[in-house]
């Protein structure tokens, strides 16, 4: 991925370096070949060529279609993560970072991850805007307060990386940088397995679905007045509106924070806010609860 | 072709009323044009004067020189004062003013004491930015993103934002002015194709300092809302969007680029025709450009944000119009080029800075096309590529062509000849000293080094080095010509209506002109830059 | 305002301006000045609106309800008042061509009264906001389903507003001077540009509040 960011800059270098050299060589050997003898002396008009105007616009024109097409190849490429990724949360404030693996482990500024498997970042602000930005892996990407943005990378080479904050966000904005440690996959299993003392992300939240009494309308008998969770993340449901949306990090996100913003469709609107009673942790930890609620097998009715 | 009698008219607009009444009260475009010369000036060294603050900084990797709450405040100060006090308002505002009615055939621009307003305006709203950079500084970054400068930013955002705002009424009334006087003031026979093409540039620019900059004034009204009442609009935990703001930002700010580089490119169409004495090739093909610039320049805004997570969808789009935007571009730097062939070239400095200019401006364009390919804008963006990227267009675009042009009219402005041998090498030192500060940032910024970090990983030590270096060559460049043309002002030589043997409306009257601008409305039957017609024509 | 500069061909006006060749020229000047001027207005008035309706369609259901707690009927009257307005700005422009300067000086004082009529009815609104806990801030109200969307409703609705009712103002300072200028003679048959081109702003000014008005007081107003 990050080679392929270099050919197309390599591409774009070769055509500055040729024009830069083309104009300024011209503009440079005009300026001698021509240069005033006679302090009277006039230039020679030439009337305005046609074919000049149409090739110096259209093969200009030409070029930029060329890397245009290229660039938004590679964007498309950076943008999309494969389906099977390892998903690790990150959460943003001045002037730290914070990076959830789904099997608990925290790290503060340095994220261990393991080579050859691709990793995509789920990430959040809980104040300001910062951007996470890893120069080697040629990735970068806003960090937001209030909603969930993505970048994924596969690393090829184990080492240590820069990782930087990439968008202004106060006083300690250049001391906001950490490491991307990329380990073979044996060492980063040994590593994983050093433990979270909290457990995973996942049943942290289980914890939390209790203590929040969110199961109280989300049951998985479909008696509760909520819907049922069980199975429900990344299917496509009906909502009030008519419209549908796709059950993902960010839907799931929102509906606890701003339930009457997406209500499902045959639901009533009765779910209250949680704005201002869960951190960004602990959606995370929601989050990853709602994904492991696997489909429960269908119960035959008497 | 030079003039054949050197004298200085006994009456002019320089002498025509003394004191300090007669300036600050003056309704006289060419008067105000020096007004805003002050102005713009002591603006730019005080940013500059920050820009150095920054580059010593930066000399070494760890914080040591400010702290990191003072180095913030520099940075966007710098931003602050350059964007909006300097390069926005300085060649519209000083040569427009000045040039305008001259360049057309008319007394003055359409409103007078609008323009003095104008003055008193930028005036004002400066003050009151740099009221707030005395009394504890602005840490925003000129971009002023939301939620950092609504909630976050302990700085003075209201009084800054405030002065910004008041600054852009200047902006728009000065284009105000400049379109209808365009539109309704040309002399008889001076119909739009023959008009000189910095017209058309001023013109185009206007366009976009009238659409564009009251979107960013509504802008800053919000923030300051915001900021004061709690409002919410970006604020994500009331159901703003932070991203919101981003888009009505750069919605203007975009164009704003534009509106520095516009007049540029019109001097340097002015400088080419002049100094190699032949009309600019592909006149219609430039007028349109400059017009095509301005409207394409309105529809790219969304390059300035491919990784703040709008679509990738709307990313694509902004991806192609950016590209569509520099083809205009190009197509100027090409004419400009074919210009030289077989014309009659001159060494003079402004020609100098022209050709800086068509070198400088043209690697600053090709690295946007680097920028508008959003697989690798990905990778530069918020790096030392992009600062590298706008300075190349700002400084050695825009502050080249403002200095080629300053110049160019200065005998026009002053009566006087600055000295030649000097002007030479200040633009030498100019040229050498700008590469060396920018291009390694190009480099840095390919590295990986982010943008508007005080302290940096120890690797990139070197190419910083450089570019500290670069920038104490450029400060001493810079500084020259202060001096020498202050010092042309009282022992430079006699200039003459026309010491350049140029053609255009504007040698044809003296040098200074009168107040009236001409002694009698001239009537216009000849195309723009007719070096071809006979010598009578042309000269006073 | 005149300077005696070089000849004119024309009838020394005394309120030609030196830098024109004629009155013609010097009020297609200021004419197209203003249109240009309103242009920018739009801009500026059309950030706001953006932002308006990028929330209101995020948020319908909160805007609607928002929407529900103005007060419609005093909207109504406004908008009345505010088209009559023009319609007397409009005469008042008629009567300045014609050289009526009495029945100028009417339509303009008219014209005044509405102006003022409309803000003393906005301000009214604005006390019924304030009284009902509507005003942003750390006291205000709402049905808690839609509070928070609610509260960025009425930012904007005051934000919108407001800048409308500082416009109102500040065209009805223009009434004044144009008043001034109507009484002592400076407006004639031959030079009734100034009443045109305040005019213009005046409508302007009108035409925004028939956009602010729906936008803000008509949605919602079916029952779900």
């Amino acid at each position: 991925m990050a080679g392929r960011v270099d050919n197309l800059y390599f591409f774009l270098l070769a055509i500055s370096i040729f024009f830069s050299v083309l104009i300024a060589g011209l503009i440079v050997f005009y300026a001698i070949r021509y240069r005033r003898r006679d302090p009277d002396s006039v230039g020679t008009v030439l009337h305005g060529m046609m074919a000049l105007e149409v090739g110096w616009t259209v093969i200009p024109f030409i070029i930029s279609m060329v890397i245009f097409v290229w660039g938004a190849s590679v964007f498309f490429a950076i943008s999309r993560p494969p389906d099977e990724t390892l998903n690790i949360y990150v959460v943003g404030k001045q002037w730290m970072w914070k990076f959830q693996h789904l099997d608990g482990q925290r790290e503060i500024n340095e994220l261990h991850v393991p080579v050859g498997r691709p990793v995509k970042l789920i990430m959040t602000s809980e104040d300001v805007i910062h951007d996470v930005f890893v120069p080697a892996f040629r990735v970068k990407a806003d960090v937001i307060p209030g909603r969930y943005t993505n970048l994924w990378f596969q690393p090829t080479k184990p080492g240590r990386y820069h990782l930087f904050c990439a968008e202004y966000c106060g006083t300690r904005h250049s001391g906001m940088t950490g490491e991307v440690i990329v380990m073979e996959p044996s060492e980063f299993q040994t590593w994983l397995s050093g433990g979270a003392p909290e457990g995973s992300l996942a049943s942290a939240g289980a914890k939390l679905f209790q203590d929040l009494a969110c199961n109280t309308c989300h049951r998985p008998d479909a008696q509760g007045r909520g819907p049922v969770l069980e199975g429900l993340f990344g299917k496509t449901v009906q909502l009030q509106s008519g419209e549908t949306n796709t059950v993902d990090e960010a839907y799931v996100r929102e509906s606890i924070l701003n339930p009457a913003a997406k209500v499902a469709a045959g639901f009533q609107p009765i779910m209250p806010t949680f704005q201002g009673l869960v951190t960004e942790e602990q959606l995370l930890e929601l989050v990853e609860y709602v994904k492991s609620l696997q489909a429960l097998p269908q119960v035959q009715t008497r | 072709m030079a003039s054949p009698t050197v004298f200085m008219p006994p009456r002019h607009y320089l002498n025509d009323g003394y004191g300090i009444k007669s300036w600050l009260l003056t309704r006289d475009h060419k008067r105000i044009a020096l007004l805003y010369l002050a102005s713009v000036t002591f603006f730019f060294f005080l940013g500059g004067a920050m820009a150095v603050l920054i580059r010593l900084e930066l000399a070494t990797p760890v914080g040591d020189l400010v702290t990191d709450e003072t180095y913030n405040k520099l940075f966007t100060m710098h931003g602050v004062m350059m964007v909006f006090f300097f390069l926005i308002p300085a060649i519209p505002s000083v040569l427009g003013n000045f040039l305008v009615p001259i360049m057309i055939g008319a007394k003055d621009l359409a409103f007078p004491k609008l323009n003095l307003a104008s003055w008193y305006i930028y005036v004002i709203g400066a003050t009151f930015t740099t009221y707030s950079l005395v009394t504890g500084g602005l840490d925003t970054g000129w971009t002023f993103y939301t939620p950092f400068s609504t909630v976050a930013s302990s700085s003075n955002v209201i009084s800054a934002a405030l002065g910004i705002f008041i600054t852009g009424f200047s902006s728009i009334l000065t284009g105000l002015n400049f379109i209808v006087t365009i539109h309704r003031m040309r002399a008889p026979g001076m119909t739009w194709f023959r008009m000189p093409l910095f017209m058309w540039s001023i013109y185009a620019t206007s366009l976009i300092m009238v659409l564009g900059t009251p979107v960013v004034a509504i802008t800053i009204v919000l923030v300051a809302a915001e900021r004061l009442f709690h409002f919410g609009f970006f604020d994500p935990r009331v159901g703003g969007d932070p991203v919101l703001f981003q888009h009505l930002f750069w919605f203007y700010s975009h164009p704003a680029v534009y509106i520095m580089i516009l007049p540029a490119m019109g001097v340097i169409s002015e400088l080419v025709a002049a100094f190699c004495r032949k009309q600019v090739f592909g006149y219609k093909f430039v007028a349109f450009a400059s017009v095509a610039i301005a409207v394409l320049g309105f529809l790219v805004w969304g390059h300035h944000m491919f990784v703040a997570g709008i679509s990738v969808y709307a990313a694509l789009v902004f991806s192609i119009l950016s590209f569509l935007v520099a083809v205009p571009s190009a197509v100027k730097v090409f004419n400009w080029t074919a210009t030289m062939y077989k014309g009659s070239v001159s060494w003079q400095t402004p020609m100098l800075y022209a050709i800086g200019f068509i070198g400088l401006f043209t690697i600053g364009g090709l690295t946007g096309l680097f920028l508008a390919a959003v697989g690798l804008d990905v990778h530069v963006t918020d790096t030392y590529f992009i600062v590298a990227h706008f300075h190349y267009i700002m400084v050695g675009g825009t502050i080249m062509g403002y200095l080629g042009g300053l110049h160019y009219w200065w005998p026009k402005i002053s009566g006087r000849l600055y000295n030649e041998f000097l002007a030479k090498i200040s633009a030498a030192i100019i040229f050498v000293g700008f590469n060396l500060t920018f291009f390694p940032q190009f480099i840095l910024g390919y590295l990986g080094m982010p943008r508007r970090y005080h302290a940096y990983p120890p690797e990139f030590q070197v190419l910083n080095v450089l570019s500290s270096a670069g920038a104490s060559i450029l400060g001493v460049g810079y500084l020259l010509p202060m001096i020498y043309l202050m010092w042309s002002l009282r022992y430079g030589r006699i200039a003459g209506s026309n010491p350049w043997g140029a053609v255009g409306l504007e040698w044809t009257t003296t040098s200074p002109p009168p107040t009236e601008n001409f002694a009698e409305t001239p009537i216009v039957t000849w195309e723009a830059y007719d070096y071809q017609a006979p010598v009578e024509h042309h000269v006073a | 305002m005149s300077h005696d500069a070089a000849a004119h061909h024309e009838a020394h006006h005394p309120a030609l301006a030196h830098h024109f060749d004629s009155l013609a020229q010097q009020s297609e000047a200021t004419t197209l000045g203003m249109w240009v001027f309103l242009v920018t207005e739009v801009l500026f008035f059309g950030g706001l609106f953006a932002t308006y309706m990028i929330y209101r369609s995020w948020y319908p259901d909160a805007f609607a309800a928002a929407s529900h707690e103005l007060d419609v009927t005093l909207g109504t009257i406004n908008t009345v008042v505010l088209i009559t307005s023009s319609l007397t700005m409009a005469l008042a422009v008629h009567a300045a061509q014609l050289g009526q300067r009495k029945l100028l000086m009417t339509f303009l004082i008219l014209t005044m009264i509405l102006g003022g009529v409309f803000l003393g009815i906005k301000s009214v609104e604005y006390y019924h906001k304030f009284a009902e806990h509507h005003v942003p801030g750390p006291d205000f109200q709402f049905e808690k389903e839609y509070i928070r969307h609610a509260q960025l409703f009425f930012s904007l609705y005051f934000v919108m507003t407001g800048l409308h009712a500082l416009h109102m103002i500040i065209g009805i300072g223009i009434m004044l001077v144009m008043l001034w200028w109507s009484w002592n003679g400076t407006i004639t048959e031959e030079y009734s540009s100034p009443i045109e081109i305040s005019g213009l702003y005046w409508h302007f000014v009108d035409i925004v509040w028939i956009f602010l008005f729906p936008l803000l007081y008509l949605i919602g107003r079916h029952a779900h």
